[in-house]
């Protein structure tokens, strides 16, 4: 594949993505809440060009706002997740023994839960709400990043610039800092590119069964749940969402091949 | 003692820790409940006399490690407590469910195997070719398209335009086809990608160059030297996507109303049905462990040079 094509195919999606969602207020039509219950699942039209769901409301402006929502879910969880696993991964990593032991034990446990179950699991008891998803989504994403950080890290260590830098008396925060981190970069930022694609796909099934963002703030997953009863008479409810998150994480994933043919030395 | 027998107690002891960890992590589920959980379950107007005999049901008014105890000794036990809504216990509910998820998870997994190995041998054999680029742009596609939206375009397309296929619920095979598909997709395009890598890297070893030069012909190279070998890695995608497989039934059940675990799950949520939620999460998790622990073992059978370390 042509990695250069890809790659700026993938970056242009998501900057028009990234900047539609953030100008979303400015360049929407109407208010992602407004209602017009005379309007009610039109279909195309010059005043809504992707037409109107249920209570009237503009479809193409639900899509961009909704937009806002995945990508904080999306971002929120991949910083606090990757602040985690770093710290984790590092410690587990460098330090070895109990620590290294207790810690990937808990990934262990973590991981016992497939996908997203232990997410459903939380935001069901825990109720709906943008905060709870970041939370139940952190609760399993950490761990992909923390295995990461202690696999390199662990292939790091008995480097000879490593050894020197121990030699020569550095702390070993200064070495996980200093000389660990900096090397730690490119698989980390490739590994965030996925998980940013699994976060977004992952804030869609929740919302899709009700456990995600409350309404009536529009979010592609809620949309496309709600737009499931109405299947036969107006089909577009569900493919604009649905078209909107699979663009997203075809980005992502091109973004992060690309990345990964690029920076990753061992994938050569 | 012999490797395999070293192996299998290594990997149970590994085993032990994360099924009691997971368990622990079931049991706190309950408690994480803002408020009272006897309140969330039954609302609001429930008597006071209802709610104390729920608490004394759930074990609620016992102190917290009497409950740990119990919750541990009733799953040794095969005792999942009751269904707050269902007058039933709630291993029954999930034992009849059961078939239907492991029917839709087998038949995921199969047309996964179907689309992904003739897309793969496609690819690696046509490496670079526009046939290779297809394969590659194909899976990436899969990786993208969330199951949630492919599950009501696929009941689109060929259930309400086409009118081929049964729109939902549990029948003839018929009714498998838009729900397998669905789940089995996203493991389809994995498996693609890595069987695809896993061949051409197979494809350059010193045997299969031997197996040329011995004069074998080209489809008997492949089938028996470069396939074979390349199906290990398959083994291991496959137990890992299992637990996907899994994770995913929850939604791909609800939006076919397919009568499995995964809806269960989904309809046990809803109607905030806390026993059946902790149930279900539970066997989800313990088959999943136990499906990794038994491919563990038969990998170790398969090659030999698998070790624990």
């Amino acid at each position: 594949m042509n990695n250069k094509l890809w790659l700026a195919v993938g970056a242009g999606i998501l900057l028009v993505l990234i900047v539609s969602a953030l100008f979303a207020p400015l360049i929407t039509p109407h208010h992602p809440l407004r209602q017009s219950l005379s309007e009610d699942l039109t279909g195309y039209s010059a005043d809504h060009p992707l037409g109107t769901d249920k209570l009237g409301r503009d479809i193409l402006s639900r899509i961009l706002h909704g937009g806002r929502i995945s990508l904080l879910v999306g971002i929120s969880t991949v910083t606090l997740s990757l602040a985690i696993g770093l710290i984790v991964g590092s410690l587990s990593g460098y330090c070895g023994g109990w620590i290294d032991q207790l810690a990937m034990r808990l990934v262990d446990i973590l991981l016992a839960f497939p996908g997203i179950l232990l997410a459903i699991a939380f935001t069901a008891v825990l109720g709906p709400g943008l905060d709870h998803v970041i939370i139940a989504l952190c609760l399993i994403g950490w761990t992909s990043y923390a295995r990461l950080v202690r696999g390199e890290i662990l292939a790091l260590r008995e480097r000879e610039f490593i050894q020197a830098a121990r030699a020569l008396g550095c702390p070993p925060w200064r070495i996980i800092l200093r000389h660990l981190l900096p090397n730690l970069l490119p698989p980390l930022l490739i590994q965030s590119t996925f998980g940013l694609a699994a976060a977004i796909v992952a804030e869609g099934s929740l919302s899709f069964l009700g456990l995600g963002v409350e309404p009536p703030t529009p979010s592609w997953g809620s949309m496309l749940n709600d737009g499931r009863q109405f299947l036969l008479v107006a089909p577009h409810l569900t493919t604009y969402p649905g078209l909107a998150i699979m663009l997203t994480v075809l980005a992502l994933n091109l973004v992060g091949d690309a990345l990964q043919e690029r920076l990753d030395t061992r994938s050569r | 003692m012999d490797s395999v027998k070293r192996y299998f107690i290594q990997r149970l002891l590994l085993l032990l820790p994360t099924l009691l960890g997971a368990l622990t992590l079931v049991f706190v589920l309950i408690h994480l409940i803002p408020g009272d959980p006897v309140e969330v379950m039954l609302g609001e107007t429930a008597t006071s006399a209802d709610k104390q005999e729920l608490r004394r049901n759930l074990g609620l008014d016992q102190p917290m490690l009497t409950q740990y105890r119990n919750f541990l000794t009733n799953f040794s036990t095969g005792d999942l407590g009751r269904s707050l809504y269902e007058q039933a216990s709630v291993g029954a509910i999930i034992g009849a469910r059961l078939p239907a998820t492991l029917q839709l998870a087998l038949c995921a997994m199969i047309a996964a195997l179907l689309i992904s190995f003739p897309l793969a041998i496609l690819a690696a054999v046509n490496r670079g070719r526009w046939l290779d680029r297809a394969a590659l742009f194909f899976s990436l596609l899969g990786l993208s398209l969330p199951n949630f939206w492919l599950g009501p375009l696929l009941m689109i397309l060929f259930s309400i335009q086409l009118g081929w296929l049964p729109v939902s619920g549990r029948g003839g095979l018929g009714h498998l086809v838009l729900p397998a598909l669905t789940l089995g997709l996203g493991m389809a395009a994995i498996l693609t990608r890595i069987l695809r890598a896993s061949l051409l890297q197979t494809m350059h070893e010193d045997f299969v160059r031997t197996a040329r030069a011995k004069g074998l012909a080209e489809k008997q190279v492949w089938l028996k030297h470069t396939l074979r070998n390349a199906l290990i890695s398959v083994v291991t995608i496959m137990s890992l996507q299992f637990g996907a497989v899994l994770a995913g039934s929850l939604i791909t059940e609800t939006i076919f109303s397919w009568p499995g675990i995964g809806r269960l799950t989904v309809q046990a949520i809803q109607t905030r049905d806390y026993p059946l939620v902790q149930g279900c999460v539970l066997v989800i998790a313990v088959s999943y462990v136990l499906v990794n622990f038994f491919t563990d073992l038969v990998y170790k059978l398969v090659d030999p040079r698998v070790s624990y370390e």
